[in-house]
């Protein structure tokens, strides 16, 4: 396995990408993120906490899970392992918000295609967008970030190991063998 | 996660594992049911028929929204039973539907072991929703997982099943779905309506309703049916009323916070008394919702568990 | 034809007879030696004959039925079975209680039947249990025994007179024992089983309570009774105790009563449907108990084909009754003989000399000089499994396809002629 980000990087990344959704963000009142279950979750939190820090918040930006099991397109799949519905839990409404959908790597793109899905049973936000730690390359579909920590295209699985809370045993590796 | 079955027959012969896992994954769908859109794609383009030979208006409609609510395409058959005696068998009208491409058959049928005779002949997965006096095995779930959500844990949970024992296929999903949880089940009734070798199954079998339901933890009533009388299995719907009924008076004397359940539909003032079935104690309508989600959670399985088994 | 049997095992249990030695059939029937020589001889090393198999119960269903089962079928179904004598109960469509109608089975059995068909007649006219059949006229026609087998007969009254009626021609009642009130709706034993199971019970004391009225009516009017397929423990003992104060009383079981118990039901699997039903170990036990004490006389099949169309249904739709000709030597073989419940001698006497001495069947059961040539000869050594295509009953309700058995029979004699071998089946 091959190390591409240590945890000190790793908090580079978050902090370049929560500038950036601060500059591109005026409205910070409709601002809402909401992390992937289950490694898109910490990273959202990263994220959140990160933004409302640089801008020392007072009120927490609405915060939401989501797990797309139920909307994969993949369950027709021969061998597919009877996956674990997670929890979805967006305790806010989404209609009208300006949502910042989070998750750790962005590869076919099969996820957010299923994510959107899932949106999209909640409300009618005014917009979503897309942020990846790390973006994987090979799409499968045409689903592109807007906000992108690092590049690094690669077939293998890349692991984003994060704790609860920033450790120094945060890291981002790239499977070598399957 | 352990369930992979084609079948969802009975509770009898599923294991502690498999019934969790049913439960667990029910929690999600529920959680789905405050949404302002309750739907997920999950069985896009599956067919799952509704083959009902008796007359129910909860139970099929349960799984209607459930299936629903899972985006498959459901279709209900409500048969009278007379036509299975005078035209096609039970098995070739399956075979029909099935032949229409059905992934998944849901059955509710008078006689005792038709979802069997269905999943012995046919590849579609077979729900039983109800057979004669077998097995109602979503309800034993249903009831499970409302006793789970409100009780946390079953394990030593006192739990008494009141009336028709004899006739009642939910008293015996809850017996085989509680006593693997290793709760401690209770009937009572008259002796004509409690099967003599009940107490093999591990409850213990009272009489008087008085004595059944103290330090009771949930008290599930079951409905009885009018026509039992006509076969002298109790003298009058009045005695039974004297005997049988919950009552507050009653109630009271069970725990505190005991759980007042029923499978419906009621016949209030018969076998519960309307002010015990309004009461704070009685989870009567929450378990119609419970329902819809542990069915949701049983179709998914059983879908999920037919494309693993396609490879 | 004159045929020898040569070096064969002869074990005959109506002269105690078990020895090596020949056989030989002229005209018939088993003589001292042939008058010529022997037009074949059969080499008997390694088998056993044994007098001809006689089945005191089995429903042919002709006529009327004929979808289930004809004469012609049923009859090649108990040559391959070892069977050379069939009573087939009054159950047809019409009933069996006019004379014409035992001619009729009597010709066509003449005609198309591969071993020796006798007709039970109807207890009540129409079995209906209202008033007693023409006995007399029926038995004149050839009946060798009376029966409502299916509809018992309910009332106490009619009962009785059958009994005493029948003194006259030495004619055995066989009672179908059944309080039909008490098992009404019932499909299966009623038990544990059942309750699992949801499906309603028929309790063991619906058969016991029809037991002892019979053998109560049997003291009072000294009539010969005969209890057709004891299934409980209760029914074991009280034809003990019956027999005990010295009664007429006899009765025979199935072999899937000492075989299979109710347990066998949890599938749904319409083919361990029968009646009386599969009942518990307990009651297993009592019937292997009862056949080695003697209480049990005869091993009979209640042999019911039922069509794969009306079987393949819901348990409770479903008829009763299993297919058993081709499966009665191999489960007596193996459940009783080899399990030392019984010898083989008392085995053989149960499907022999005991039904011939119950029934009166003059020179049948026996391999004595002068007796009907009806052998059969029994290969103890040959394996085989039962396979649904090898079934030559027109049904194929049996619960016992796919068993492997040990031992069968390998050739049928039935009157001096031979009608089935194993190597080439039913000989015409």
């Amino acid at each position: 396995m091959e190390e591409i980000l240590n945890s000190k990087q790793i908090n580079n990344e978050i902090e370049k990408l929560a500038n950036e959704i601060l500059e591109k963000n005026d409205d910070i009142e409709n601002l809402a993120i909401i992390g992937i279950q289950t490694k898109g979750v910490n990273v959202a939190k990263r994220l959140s906490k990160k933004i409302e820090s640089i801008k020392n918040l007072k009120k927490e930006i609405p915060f939401g899970i989501l797990d797309i099991t139920l909307y994969r397109d993949d369950l027709q799949e021969a061998g597919a392992d009877i996956p674990t519905i997670k929890d979805t839990n967006i305790p806010f409404d989404v209609s009208n918000k300006n949502i910042i959908l989070v998750d750790d790597v962005l590869y076919t793109g099969r996820t957010i295609r299923s994510a959107l899905d899932v949106l999209k049973d909640f409300g009618r936000p005014k917009c979503i967008k897309l942020a990846v730690l790390v973006d994987r390359g090979y799409r499968e579909l045409p689903i592109q970030p807007d906000y992108v920590g690092l590049i690094h295209h690669t077939k293998n699985r890349i692991c984003v190991s994060l704790d609860d809370e920033i450790s120094d045993t945060d890291r981002v590796y790239v499977e070598t063998t399957r | 996660m352990s369930f992979n079955r084609k079948d969802l027959l009975g509770l009898e012969h599923l294991d502690r594992k498999e019934i969790q896992t049913i439960i667990d994954s029910a929690k999600p769908f529920k959680d789905m049911f405050t949404r302002s859109i309750k739907k997920a794609p999950a069985l896009v383009g599956k067919t799952v028929v509704n083959l009902f030979y008796e007359p129910s208006t909860r139970t099929r409609t349960s799984f209607e929204v459930a299936s629903k609510r899972l985006s498959a395409d459901v279709v209900s058959i409500a048969t009278a039973t007379s036509s299975v005696v005078k035209g096609e068998s039970l098995v070739d009208t399956a075979k029909t539907l099935e032949a229409m491409k059905a992934d998944i058959i849901i059955i509710r049928h008078t006689l005792a072991g038709t979802p069997e005779l269905l999943a012995k002949n046919l590849n579609a997965s077979i729900i039983n929703a109800g057979d004669g006096f077998h097995e109602h095995p979503t309800q034993g779930l249903l009831d499970l997982f409302t006793m789970f959500e409100k009780k946390k844990k079953i394990e030593g949970l006192k739990v008494l099943l009141v009336g028709d024992i004899l006739h009642s296929r939910v008293a015996k999903s809850n017996i085989w779905a509680l006593t693997k949880f290793g709760a401690k089940v209770r009937v009572v009734g008259p002796p004509t309506l409690i099967p003599g070798k009940i107490s093999e199954l591990g409850v213990e079998v009272f009489y008087n309703l008085d004595e059944a339901i103290k330090d009771v933890d949930v008290v599930n009533i079951l409905r009885i049916q009018m026509e039992r009388q006509q076969e002298n299995l109790f003298p009058s719907i009045h005695e039974y009323v004297e005997l049988y009924q919950v009552t507050k008076e009653r109630l009271a004397k069970a725990k505190p916070d005991v759980l007042v359940m029923h499978p419906g539909p009621m016949n209030r003032g018969i076998e519960i008394d309307s002010e015990v079935a309004d009461s704070p104690s009685a989870v009567i309508n929450e378990q119609v919702t419970n329902g819809i989600a542990v069915r949701m959670a049983v179709l998914h399985l059983l879908a999920l568990a037919r494309n693993k088994g396609k490879k | 034809m004159l045929i020898q049997i040569k070096d064969i095992k002869i074990i005959d249990p109506s002269a105690n007879i078990n020895k090596t030695g020949d056989i030989f059939i002229e005209d018939g029937k088993i003589v001292e030696k042939l008058s010529k020589p022997a037009d074949k001889v059969i080499d008997g090393k390694g088998k056993i004959a044994v007098p001809g198999l006689i089945d005191v119960h089995s429903h042919l269903r002709e006529p009327g039925q004929e979808e289930k089962e004809t004469i012609k079928t049923g009859t090649m179904s108990a040559a391959k079975g070892g069977i050379t004598t069939v009573f087939c109960m009054p159950n047809t469509k019409p009933v069996t209680d006019n004379a014409p109608s035992v001619e009729y089975i009597l010709m066509k059995a003449q005609k198309e039947g591969k071993v020796n068909v006798f007709p039970i007649g109807c207890i009540t006219k129409g079995s209906q249990g209202k008033e007693l059949a023409e006995i007399g006229i029926l038995k004149k026609a050839g009946i060798v025994a009376v029966s409502d087998d299916g509809v018992p007969v309910a009332n106490s009254q009619i009962m009785r007179r059958a009994l005493e009626y029948t003194k006259m021609f030495n004619l055995a009642v066989i009672s179908h024992c059944e309080d039909k009130e008490l098992s009404r709706n019932g499909v299966m034993n009623a038990g544990k089983n059942s309750m699992i199971f949801g499906l309603r019970g028929i309790p063991n004391q619906s058969e016991e309570i029809m037991v002892s009225r019979d053998i109560m009516l049997c003291e009072l009017t000294g009539g010969k009774l005969h209890i057709a397929h004891v299934s409980t423990a209760g029914s074991v003992e009280l034809v003990r105790q019956a027999k005990k104060k010295g009664l007429n009383v006899t009765c025979e079981t199935c072999p899937h009563y000492f075989t299979l118990t109710d347990d066998y039901v949890q599938n749904y699997d319409t083919n361990f449907k029968m009646n009386p039903p599969l009942r518990t170990l307990k009651d297993v036990d009592a019937i292997k108990e009862g056949l080695k004490d003697g209480t049990i006389d005869c091993i009979a099949t209640d042999h019911a084909p039922h069509t794969q169309e009306e079987k393949c249904r819901e348990f409770d739709s479903a008829p009763f009754g299993i297919i058993g000709f081709e499966t009665l030597l191999s489960l007596t073989l193996n459940e009783l003989v080899d399990k030392k419940v019984l010898s083989l001698e008392d085995a053989i006497a149960k499907m022999t000399v005991n039904p011939a001495r119950i029934f009166s069947l003059a020179n049948r059961g026996s391999l004595k000089v002068g007796s009907v040539a009806d052998i059969t000869i029994i290969d103890l050594n040959h394996k085989y499994e039962l396979k649904k295509e090898d079934i030559l009953s027109k049904s194929k309700n049996s619960p016992f396809i796919g068993r492997k058995f040990k031992g069968c029979a390998v050739m049928t004699i039935v009157g001096g002629k031979i009608v089935w071998t194993l190597k080439d089946g039913i000989i015409n």
